[in-house]
């Protein structure tokens, strides 16, 4: 029980930091991180084939995605690069 | 686009390598355990990807984008074709089940035993999808990275 609180407040202190920081890199490995805890929640629940796709597909392509997509505009959310 | 600096090329090296053996672990043991043919697909085309953000312009040369379509449809091809093979009973037949061929040892009474010689077409499949999967999420990550031209 004590661990489900823990993933679940990890889940939402990670998105809120992902909205907050202006530096785009940081708030796409905000975002992964937010990934990982939920598919650590997924696991808690006794998903384990969910949790497997999320950590690889919420964890790790989207934000290869992400990266590829900062790489190729601006890196600060105010456009000032 | 050049490719990531110095510290992020080493650690995918040390990365990818593993990832890779873990998706096929995934793959083999999907009638076994948790996993199977998308999630371990999934794995070996995080895998992938690292090496393409990271290596952004050796990997555009040596992973072609007609080679993983190529290999996308030969996978959905086999896995229709293995399951036109069982029509002598019905579509999706397994006809490899307690038969003694590959894969076709019969399971024993009682809890999961680990045996991975079992199943009969349903490891085959897993194959199959693992295949697809990760050759179409690759495409994905590969477009994505050939869009909008080299303008940084």
């Amino acid at each position: 029980m004590i661990l489900h609180i823990i993933a679940l407040a990890a889940i939402i202190a990670t998105a809120v930091l992902a909205i907050e920081f202006k530096d785009l890199l940081i708030s796409t490995a905000m975002l992964a991180a937010m990934s990982l805890m939920l598919s650590l929640e997924f696991y808690l629940l006794q998903a384990p084939d969910v949790a497997i796709t999320e950590a690889a597909v919420g964890a790790c392509l989207s934000t290869a995605i992400f990266i590829i997509a900062i790489k190729k505009t601006a890196r600060y959310e105010n456009g000032a690069c | 686009m050049n490719g990531s600096s110095v510290i992020v090329k080493v650690v995918s090296l040390a990365i990818i390598l593993p990832a890779l053996t873990f998706g096929l672990y995934i793959i083999a043991h999907g009638h076994l355990t948790p996993g199977g043919g998308f999630q371990g697909g999934a794995i070996i085309a995080s895998a992938l990807a690292i090496f393409l953000v990271a290596f952004a312009k050796q990997a555009s040369k040596t992973l072609r984008k007609n080679l993983l379509s190529a290999l996308e449809c030969l996978a959905l091809l086999g896995f229709i074709g293995l399951s036109f093979l069982g029509l002598g009973k019905s579509f999706f037949f397994n006809f490899l089940a307690n038969s003694g061929l590959i894969f076709g040892q019969a399971v024993p009474f009682g809890p999961n035993p680990g045996f991975i010689n079992t199943a009969g077409v349903i490891p085959l499949m897993n194959f199959f999808v693992g295949l697809e999967v990760s050759c179409a999420l690759t495409i994905i990550v590969l477009t994505m990275l050939k869009a909008g031209g080299d303008k940084k």
